[in-house]
């Protein structure tokens, strides 16, 4: 299998994969989003409840700033705990924290790469890559990925599973 | 594999006869017009019955002379506007009045092909014909043509399909099918009494309209209720005995022959190395007598049943020739998960069982209905583990297998450290599945 060879990570010995880790620009984009609308949130509540409920109800405007707490360190958890690995014949990818899961897509199987990006994670410079093979149960999203990484490796897992394709 | 269309300019172009279909066809679609006139009066009975006393025969004579050439010229046109054609790789269907539509199915991506027969077709002498591809449309069936016709067409497509050269695909005819198996009435119908659902949408059926009568006193409410109960009830009975009766699985180059059917009579072709799952399903009621069902996954198909019923040994000698080289695991041999699963599911866990054999990923499931599932490795389009927290603290996991029929088959509550050994274990089987499969086109 040459093909599989030809980019740097093909090398990689079986037992241990190479992880990958995301960019830091998703961590960035996610904890900015949840500040902005757990703040907007916190002072809305704030605000409303001080004018027609009394001041003493305002303090429910903690709620929300607790949970910028715990979701600033959720999102960093869960940053961390994503990560994908590109082998000789599949694609690993780990993620959660709680809700731990790990997916093998062998490249043979994909039927299509995408590589999405919305506006917001246009802003912040991120594309994610998504892998679809015939089972439509197959979650394989790679998030937050550097436009450019996304589209090598997009371009990599369609090389790479041309040359394994197979039939269903 | 080349592009189409750098396949047409290299080769010599041969001609594409373009045929109709038979013209028995406008009279089916014909109903299409009293099919909406209906539906409307079932939709809003009241104001259907209320048109209905101002009509007169003048104007009923009207309608009459209106809706019958209106709805046999629809008839006519979709018929005359329908076009099929048999390429070299391709089925091409070319229909639509007013939005056109021209569906391409791909040979070597055929998956099954189904002749279907339903009560009058038998009686016109003619045949509805489906290609089973992923993503494939209802509408790409070609219905309805002349049964020796459809016969014909069937042993074509399936020679080019299995990779015949195109010139001799026309007179390669029907491969020869030995008989497998064959469901005895009788069998049938004990197992159909034997099976909860039967009893079920029976008692349902007789218990429920008398229950409502006494609450609200209103015919309408207690017909809307009861008539699709019953009717339910006589779909899970008799009208399964009538589908599955006379049940024949057979085996022939092109594949498996699944034939069934009483007054509809449908014949399924199944071609080598398509099928994705096998499941042996043992209801509670059948195990006295050592009877399964088994069930396959075909991509695309929607038929989903290979054997209705039969003794587990007789039924083990069909899967053997369906899956080349798999033997069904005892349920003895399956590997439990460990005591602690009883923390995440108690009691339960005790159906749950796998086994890795050379061919097949084996799991089972359920307590008293009892679920084998049988994927080939070479199936598998990507596997997965998952764990949640309370899974964590018990150190299980799940370890999820995609086949290519969009259906998952899962290991359920494993020790962690085995799960993450059988996900590694899984990718590299069928990895190296994958390249002992059998070629698409298996006459090749």
């Amino acid at each position: 299998m040459e093909t599989g060879s030809a980019a740097d990570t093909g090398t990689t010995p079986e037992p241990e994969p190479r992880w990958t880790g995301l960019p830091r620009g998703l961590l960035r984009m996610r904890r900015l989003l949840l500040v902005v609308w757990l703040g907007l949130a916190a002072v809305a509540v704030g605000v409303l409840l001080g004018l027609f409920a009394g001041p003493a109800w305002a303090a429910f405007a903690l709620l929300p700033l607790a949970g910028i707490v715990w979701g600033w360190v959720g999102l960093g958890r869960n940053w961390l705990s994503w990560r994908y690995a590109e082998r000789a014949d599949d694609l690993l990818i780990s993620r959660g924290v709680l809700w731990r899961e790990e997916t093998v897509v062998p490249y043979g199987r994909m039927q299509l790469v995408e590589v999405t990006s919305g506006p917001v994670e246009r802003h912040f410079g991120l594309a994610s890559v998504q892998l679809h093979t015939a089972a439509a149960a197959t979650d394989a999203t790679i998030p937050g990925l550097d436009p450019a990484e996304a589209e090598r490796l997009r371009d990599r897992l369609t090389a790479l599973g041309e040359a394994r394709s197979a039939g269903l | 594999m080349t592009t189409p269309g750098l396949d047409e300019g290299v080769r010599p172009k041969r001609v594409v006869v373009e045929r109709r279909l038979h013209p028995v066809t406008p009279f089916r679609r014909a109903w299409a017009p009293v099919a909406v006139v209906v539906g409307w009066a079932a939709h809003d009975p009241n104001q259907a019955q209320e048109q209905l006393t101002r009509l007169t025969t003048t104007t009923l004579l009207i309608v009459f002379a209106v809706v019958v050439p209106a709805a046999s010229l629809y008839g006519f046109l979709s018929w005359w506007f329908t076009h099929f054609s048999v390429t070299d790789s391709e089925l091409r269907i070319r229909t639509g009045l007013l939005f056109r539509r021209t569906a391409h199915i791909r040979l070597e991506r055929l998956q099954a092909v189904d002749l279907t027969q339903p009560l009058l077709a038998r009686l016109a002498g003619v045949a509805k014909l489906r290609l089973d591809v992923v993503g494939a449309d209802k509408k790409d069936e070609l219905a309805f043509l002349g049964a020796s016709e459809a016969r014909a067409l069937r042993a074509e497509l399936l020679a080019r399909a299995a990779g015949f050269a195109p010139e001799t695909a026309h007179e390669v005819g029907e491969a020869p099918a030995r008989e497998l198996l064959r469901v005895p009435a009788r069998e049938l119908a004990i197992a159909l009494m034997l099976t909860g659902a039967t009893w079920g949408a029976l008692a349902a059926a007789l218990v429920v309209p008398p229950v409502l009568w006494l609450a609200t006193h209103s015919v309408w409410t207690v017909l809307a209720t009861g008539l699709p109960l019953l009717g339910a009830a006589g779909a899970s009975s008799a009208g399964r005995f009538v589908g599955e009766y006379d049940w024949t699985v057979g085996e022939s180059p092109d594949g498996l022959r699944i034939d069934h059917g009483l007054l509809d009579r449908t014949h399924e072709t199944v071609p080598p190395g398509r099928v994705q799952t096998v499941r042996i399903v043992e209801p509670l009621l059948w195990r006295r007598r050592g009877w399964v069902r088994v069930e396959l996954d075909v991509a695309g198909s929607a038929n989903s049943v290979l054997v209705p019923v039969a003794p587990r040994a007789a039924a083990e000698a069909v899967i053997a020739r369906v899956l080349p080289g798999a033997e069904v695991p005892a349920t003895a041999t399956l590997s439990r998960p460990p005591r602690r699963a009883g923390r995440c599911l108690p009691l339960w866990w005790r159906g749950y069982g796998i086994a890795v054999t050379g061919a097949v990923f084996v799991a089972r499931h359920g307590l008293l209905r009892r679920s084998v599932a049988l994927v080939p490795h070479a199936k598998v389009q990507s596997v997965r583990l998952s764990q949640g927290p309370w899974k964590r603290l018990w150190r299980l996991a799940d370890v999820h297998v995609d086949t290519g029929a969009d259906k998952t088959v899962t290991a359920r509550l494993r020790d962690a450290r085995e799960a993450a050994e059988l996900l590694r274990g899984q990718a590299e089987r069928s990895r190296t599945g994958r390249r002992d499969a059998g070629p698409d086109q298996w006459m090749a």
